[in-house]
């Protein structure tokens, strides 16, 4: 046992070393560009000034949102607009947007239409099960639900593109049904 | 690096092989027997706790070159009798950063194809073998020096010694960079494993995967064994489908970077890096042609995903499947002509055939609700692929002029097999206990192995090419 002890010892030492060596990058400016968003509750220079005891100056209020809705029309993250929710679930091996859906899909055909300007990504997900290929051209067939259903609305397909994540980006990590569920859908990402 | 702690470790865990593999295996000679025998039960026990645990401490086997050995060899049911090879400890130059022997003894023991053996001795390539090692029931014995040379480059000398005929089989040198002690070791065990079976190694050969850790993704390069991992790209979203150019100097993948998936072209060396497929919707399986100037991809451009053709360079796709249905996994056969893919045509996904000029195409699996994921062998004799029996995902290898299928794996949630460049094995990604882990397995089903790392989690292993000599 003691043999083992020093061996996890040793190795908790050289795993540090070896962690730091294995992340130099071949050629980190040709790498992918980290992802250049600002992370949740950045806060603003202004935010960031030295604290000043009793200060009167006036603190300009961070919204902690991704830069994605920045600039994007109010509503859409306004809870209370009929264009807030931007999911569209699917059931298991189906590609057919619910009847519970459609007002929603019409809500956001409304609202392209009515902001000609606006591009969205329509996102199709899948649940973990089967292999990632197949699983990508799968959520490819929600994302195309949903893009057909707003074009047959009226929406220009031009401000529609239609992606897939597969299974790689899943709402719920958990592997049972609830959480399958939660990952079949096709998500509307408006676009800056 | 000979200390003689290192001797002991080393000769422990060589019996730690012998014991897992003597659990699974038909009953071993006498003289592993006798080996065995030697160990008290207190330690029998603790390398049964080892064996047991080998899953949920996979990184203990990248500590050093003695306890790789550790690795969990799974050999199963053999009654063919398995060549006694031994790899004594080399005469090294206590500057070496690397056990080559070490490297040498894991290789050869990973291949899954021999006894090996503890010699319990250092020897170097030259001089007499010690007579007691025949005694030890050592048929092929190697030997070697690591000597340091005035300019810090080290000479690396080896020699393969038949114990059985007296004599050697060869006596080989090279003079390395520090930074290449371990590739040394991989080429020893090469021109060993070659000179045993008459196949040529592996081990010199590199894989690709990806490994999530934390937030990021990182696609990696890294040794046969997956020791060794170098970065080649770090990113905040998800990569899929590395892919080796038959030349091995470039790797395609999907990057979702932008939000979408895109298929790059990637030059290993300068990190240059070129979007061939980047059109409205998604893009993704790209599949390069046996003379590296084009690749397969699967595009949305009309909605549904189809099969196109790129060049390498990028530029227009030209259109290779034509159905109302998901065509997707484009793979070329060796000579070029086919292309094998995934198609849901039939109402659910399975493999089918076409000719790389396009065509009517020919379903190739059947008996199965889904199959997925189609790889040729080297020699294109074998098909490799996902298949679910029971709602199970298995790794399968059919014989191509048969249509027998071996199901090379058991745990039930496989993906992305890969086949070795001698087409020997298969690697692929193994879900368990909710994460990725690399495993290899022979195509015949019979030796199978998990491949550890520090990285974490690691999915996607794309098996490279032999390296140019």
């Amino acid at each position: 046992m003691k043999q083992f002890a020093r061996h996890l010892a040793l190795l908790a030492a050289v795993s540090l070393t070896l962690g730091a060596c294995s992340s130099v990058p071949l050629d980190e400016q040709k790498a992918a560009p980290i992802d250049n968003r600002a992370a949740a509750g950045d806060a603003s220079p202004s935010a960031q000034a030295a604290p000043e005891p009793a200060a009167r100056s006036a603190i300009a209020p961070v919204q902690a949102t991704s830069s994605a809705t920045t600039g994007l029309p109010a509503a859409l993250s306004d809870p209370s607009s009929p264009v807030f929710r931007k999911i569209v679930y699917f059931d298991f091996d189906s590609f057919e947007i619910r009847e519970e859906f459609r007002g929603l899909i019409q809500a956001h055909a409304n609202f392209l239409q009515t902001n000609k300007q606006l591009r969205v990504a329509l996102q199709g997900h899948t649940d973990e099960r089967g292999t990632r290929e197949y699983n990508l051209a799968l959520g490819q067939k929600r994302a195309e639900a949903v893009r057909k259903a707003l074009v047959t609305l009226g929406v220009a397909d031009s401000q529609l593109e239609a992606v897939s994540l597969g299974e790689e980006k899943p709402m719920n990590q958990g592997t049972d049904e609830a959480a399958y569920a939660q990952n079949r859908r096709a998500e509307l990402v408006y676009q800056q | 690096m000979r200390s003689g702690n290192s001797l002991a470790e080393q000769s422990k865990v060589q019996h730690d092989v012998n014991f897992i593999r003597h659990v699974s295996a038909h009953p071993m000679k006498d003289h592993a027997s006798a080996l065995q025998a030697r160990f008290s039960s207190t330690r029998r026990s603790l390398i049964a706790k080892f064996s047991r645990a080998s899953f949920g401490f996979s990184c203990l086997t990248v500590f050093s070159e003695s306890l790789q050995a550790q690795q969990r060899v799974d050999v199963s049911g053999v009654a063919q009798s398995l060549l006694p090879v031994s790899v004594a400890s080399f005469a090294a130059d206590q500057r070496a950063r690397v056990d080559v022997a070490g490297v040498v003894h894991s290789d050869l023991g990973r291949s899954g194809l021999f006894n090996m053996i503890d010699s319990g001795v250092v020897l170097a390539d030259t001089g007499p073998v010690p007579a007691e090692l025949r005694g030890k029931g050592i048929d092929m014995l190697v030997s070697g020096s690591v000597s340091r040379l005035a300019d810090g480059r080290f000479d690396v000398r080896y020699r393969l010694s038949d114990l059985v005929k007296q004599r050697a089989v060869f006596q080989r040198s090279m003079v390395v960079h520090p930074d290449d002690l371990r590739v040394a070791g991989h080429r020893i065990a090469d021109e060993v494993y070659e000179a045993l079976t008459g196949e040529q190694g592996i081990f010199s050969t590199r894989i690709a995967y990806v490994s999530k850790q934390a937030t990021r993704y990182v696609l990696q390069i890294a040794d046969w064994d997956a020791e060794n991992p170098q970065l080649a790209l770090s990113s905040a979203e998800p990569i899929i489908s590395p892919r080796w150019s038959p030349d091995g100097t470039k790797l395609a993948y999907v990057s979702f970077e932008s939000k979408k998936p895109v298929v790059y072209v990637h030059n290993l060396a300068n990190g240059e890096r070129i979007a061939v497929a980047n059109f409205r919707g998604s893009n993704s399986a790209p599949a390069w042609a046996p003379d590296g100037q084009q690749l397969a991809v699967s595009l949305t451009l009309d909605g549904m995903s189809q099969i196109y053709l790129v060049s390498a360079r990028g530029g227009s796709p030209r259109r290779l499947t034509s159905s109302n249905s998901i065509d997707t996994e484009p793979v070329f056969s060796p000579d070029g002509r086919a292309v094998y893919f995934t198609s849901d045509r039939a109402g659910s996904p399975q493999i089918y055939q076409v000719s790389s000029q396009g065509g009517e195409a020919r379903r190739v699996t059947f008996g199965s609700p889904y199959s997925t994921s189609a790889r040729l062998s080297p020699d294109g004799k074998l098909l490799a692929y996902i298949t679910r029996r029971e709602g199970r995902y298995l790794v399968a290898v059919r014989d191509l002029a048969s249509g027998n299928d071996t199901l090379v794996s058991d745990s039930g949630r496989e993906e992305a097999p890969s086949f070795s460049p001698n087409g020997k094995w298969v690697m692929y990604a193994s879900r368990r206990g909710g994460r990725d882990a690399l495993f290899a397995a022979s195509v015949d089903g019979k030796v199978r192995q998990q491949l550890a790392s520090l990285a974490g989690e690691m999915r996607e292993p794309a098996w490279g090419p032999m390296p140019l000599k």
